[in-house]
């Protein structure tokens, strides 16, 4: 077997012991699971940015905004999403978010590096901008509540089933981005992360590509706001702040850029430490604050790439030791 | 609307563009030495604030309070600086994830140590009152902070233009492996830079406490703010933050009282047209 489809079992094999195991556990894991998950797909749509394409975006809230405001606006103003119309809700996020992308990536793509993560943060602010002030049509400041969950045939409202089915978007999601990098189109993006004066001479329109991988992060993007929008019952400017955007890119690197499923697993530290650790302890900050600065002074590659350096520390124990004494 | 309108509507957005300058240009300055994108600049200001209210509480002194304040956090830039970022060399993104992880820190130790409850800074008296000026009343405090703003700005201007190190730190911010090869060290400029961005954030937050308060949360406000004047003025340009300052706090205060509805729209929808057409801001260099 190759060690790409041992990899594969491994994460197929680890959402069905999810899928088994937190449905019996308390509604406080599942609903933490569940916002884990959702706010995963945005993490992996952030990842096909900066771990395969090499844009660092710290605008990416924008795009959960996009999917969620027009999720709650949609439900709680014209009772639009809240039966068997989800999925066309689902669909609005999924265009919303990526016409969005479309939209900002014209004035994005151009910049590339500090420059990218300068113009992406000015864009997400716009949105912030708008969700925060703009009173008749988001709320202002106190957001939107949802009305209740969506209800065809099976009824949302209850915690297992929505866990399943946020359980069953997250594995759709990571399927279609997991098809796209494996894509030539995938491994033409590496190629741009890389080097993307090369691609260009090799005759690639590296333009394009970014801007193609940037309005399918855009669209991912949406359809977490859809599901986030759900599992909390309330939208505001909260999910669109710069500090979201942040999170996103933290759990991103946390996790292990360009790996996907890094994003879950960034994903569910933070919420953990942020939502469990914090009802335990009141200095449960120090504790994520610490955990970033670790990781990214110590574990470039992230959590994900611990097994990796492990299997490495084992072939060649003499290695590390050799470098540390010629330094 | 009239004249008044006008008139009172322009004063406060200069005053609030003021604060905005001390914040800013060391932001800027950090940037353009460094290519750090800092987002623990916030923290710095907020940090400011706090430690000046300690200061007043301990001694009663606002003056005291000032100089205390600026040292303080500069200090802890300093350290930051030379413990974290420089080991972790050139990668822009790690840089900023580092001064993000920073920032998380700085806001527990500030809910840890102030407590979550928000706070004023009280100025002296004398700086409380009013002034009539052609008819208008302005706070006095708002004059002290231009006052201030323009003080810092025009010896930041001369330290920068006259001076030999001035010199050398404008040789780093264009192009800082020529400065390394002509012999300047570039990575003692770095240092001084970051202390001296920390510095101007925090008493940017000692002299913003009077009028915005000092409360958890404030940080990540000020942030953006300080990115758009930073992007509007160009990166690593003293002159350019000026202006950057002007305008973004001269935005904010029309766009509130005009359109309320949109108004961080019409002050974040500029800075990303401007970065998409001239990446390096209205003023900066190539």
């Amino acid at each position: 077997m190759s060690r790409d489809r041992i990899k594969v079992l491994a994460v197929v094999a680890a959402l069905a012991a999810i899928a088994l195991i937190i449905p019996s556990t308390n509604s406080f894991v599942i609903l933490l699971a569940t916002r884990a998950l959702a706010f995963s797909i945005l993490v992996m749509s952030l990842d096909l940015l900066l771990g395969f394409t090499g844009l660092a975006s710290l605008g990416q809230a924008a795009y959960l905004g996009v999917g969620a405001y027009l999720t709650a606006i949609l439900a709680a103003r014209y009772q639009i999403g809240l039966g068997y119309d989800f999925w066309l809700v689902v669909l609005l996020g999924v265009f919303g978010g990526a016409a969005l992308a479309a939209l900002f990536g014209l004035l994005a793509i151009r910049a590339s590096g500090v420059y990218f993560l300068m113009i992406t943060l000015a864009l997400g602010q716009c949105v912030w901008g708008l969700a925060y002030r703009w009173n008749s049509l988001t709320g202002g400041d106190n957001g939107i509540n949802l009305p209740h969950r969506p209800k065809f045939g099976i009824d949302l409202a209850n915690e297992v089933t929505f866990f399943y089915v946020v359980l069953a978007f997250f594995a759709a999601s990571l399927l279609v981005m997991y098809t796209i990098v494996r894509s030539p189109f995938g491994r033409s993006l590496v190629g741009i992360r890389e080097r993307e004066l090369r691609m260009k001479i090799l005759g690639y329109n590296t333009w394009l590509h970014k801007y193609l991988a940037f309005i399918i992060a855009g669209g991912f993007g949406g359809l977490s706001g859809v599901l986030w929008a759900h599992t909390a019952g309330i939208v505001s400017p909260e999910n669109v702040v710069l500090t979201t955007s942040v999170d996103a890119l933290l759990m991103a690197v946390l996790g292990g850029a360009g790996t996907l499923v890094g994003g879950v697993i960034g994903a569910s530290v933070v919420l953990f430490i942020r939502e469990y650790l914090s009802t335990l302890v009141h200095w449960w900050q120090y504790v994520l604050g610490g955990v970033y600065v670790l990781v990214i002074l110590y574990l470039p590659g992230g959590l994900m790439s611990i097994p990796e350096r492990i299997r490495r520390w084992r072939v060649a124990p003499a290695k590390p030791a050799i470098t540390a004494a010629s330094r | 609307m009239d004249a008044r309108f006008w008139l009172i509507q322009s004063f406060n957005g200069i005053s609030y563009g003021a604060l905005l300058f001390l914040v800013g240009s060391g932001l800027s300055l950090i940037f353009g030495v460094m290519r750090i994108v800092n987002l623990s600049h916030g923290s710095y200001f907020l940090l400011g604030g706090y430690v000046a209210l300690s200061v007043i509480w301990s001694t009663g002194s606002w003056l005291l309070a000032i100089p205390v304040a600026a040292v303080t956090v500069a200090l802890i830039g300093l350290v930051m600086e030379r413990v974290f970022l420089r080991p972790l060399g050139f990668d822009p993104l790690r840089q900023v994830l580092l001064t993000v992880g920073f920032a998380f820190l700085f806001q527990q130790a500030a809910l840890d140590i102030w407590t979550g409850n928000p706070f004023d800074i009280q100025p002296p008296d004398a700086l409380t009152q009013t002034v009539v000026v052609g008819g208008l009343h302005l706070p006095v405090y708002r004059i002290f902070m231009i006052g201030v703003a323009l003080a810092i700005g025009v010896t930041l201007w001369l330290v920068m233009e006259k001076t030999h190190l001035g010199a050398t730190i404008r040789a780093t911010v264009d192009d800082a492996q020529m400065a390394r090869g002509v012999g300047i060290d570039t990575s003692f400029i770095s240092m001084l830079i970051f202390a001296l961005g920390a510095l101007l954030a925090a008493l940017g937050g000692v002299i913003g406490g009077a009028f915005l308060g000092v409360y958890p949360g404030l940080d990540f406000e000020m942030l953006p703010i300080a990115f758009a004047v930073v992007i509007i003025g160009g990166m690593g340009s003293l002159g350019g933050a000026a202006i950057g300052a002007l305008i973004v706090g001269l935005a904010d205060n029309f766009g509130k009282a005009l359109f309320p509805e949109v108004s961080y729209f019409t002050l974040y929808a500029p800075m990303a047209l401007i970065l998409a057409v001239k990446p390096t801001g209205l003023f900066g260099r190539e």
